[in-house]
């Protein structure tokens, strides 16, 4: 039996949370539209999962459920896998030509 | 009642931090610099919030996890940022205009000029 706590207080300031890292993450999606490079996009590819594992942190504190750490693990993952294989795909790019 | 003033101050101080990371990579004028940017505060703030969830659901459960994604970004942020970082300087990507020093200028040539053996890549 697991014990879901609910405080107003920490509710609050999940909202809060999650509205400040949804406005960062519309800045790094500016970002990630004018971006000069490629490497520039991957960058904010991978701050983007930064900010998503932020948001779902968020989400557990709004709703006590500790089931969506689980998402937060498997996200933390994932990126990393992804901003390596842009990583490698670019180095070859580099030794193609 | 004090620990959820201290978790509200956690989450939102965190997030606050990965806003200004999403600052910093607006705002700066280099690749490398937007790679400071976005790679340390936005771990700094990760953890933040991590903390403020640990204490606030002070659960096993919740705890390893929060280990555990700590864990995997403290490791994984700088092994990806330094591969960003090395194959952009290698592909040439343009420094600051106000840039004092590049310890690697030329190495992209001298990459490219050795290309007769295979690359690194291919080799395994």
């Amino acid at each position: 039996m697991e014990m879901i706590t609910c405080s107003i207080v920490v509710q609050n300031a999940a909202l809060v949370a999650m509205a400040i890292l949804l406005l960062a993450f519309f800045l790094g999606f500016w970002r990630m539209v004018k971006g000069p490079s490629l490497a520039d996009r991957v960058l904010i590819l991978d701050m983007i999962a930064s900010l998503v594992i932020g948001m779902i942190v968020a989400i557990t504190a709004f709703s006590g459920e500790t089931v969506f750490l689980n998402v937060a693990v498997m996200i933390a993952l994932v990126s990393f896998m992804g901003t390596v294989a842009f990583a490698k795909y670019l180095k070859k790019k580099f030794y193609d030509n | 009642m004090i620990i959820e003033w201290i978790v509200a101050i956690l989450l939102v101080s965190g997030s606050l931090f990965m806003l200004i990371a999403a600052i910093g990579v607006v705002r700066f004028p280099d690749l490398y610099m937007r790679m400071h940017a976005a790679t340390k505060a936005a771990s700094f703030g990760i953890l933040l919030m991590l903390l403020g969830v640990s204490i606030y659901l002070p659960i096993f459960n919740v705890i390893f996890e929060a280990l555990m994604v700590l864990v995997f970004i403290f490791m994984t942020a700088p092994i990806s940022s330094h591969m960003i970082g090395r194959v952009a300087h290698l592909l040439q990507v343009p420094l600051w205009e106000k840039t004092s020093i590049d310890e690697l200028a030329g190495a992209s040539e001298r990459e490219r000029t050795k290309k007769s053996k295979p690359s690194p890549d291919t080799k395994k």
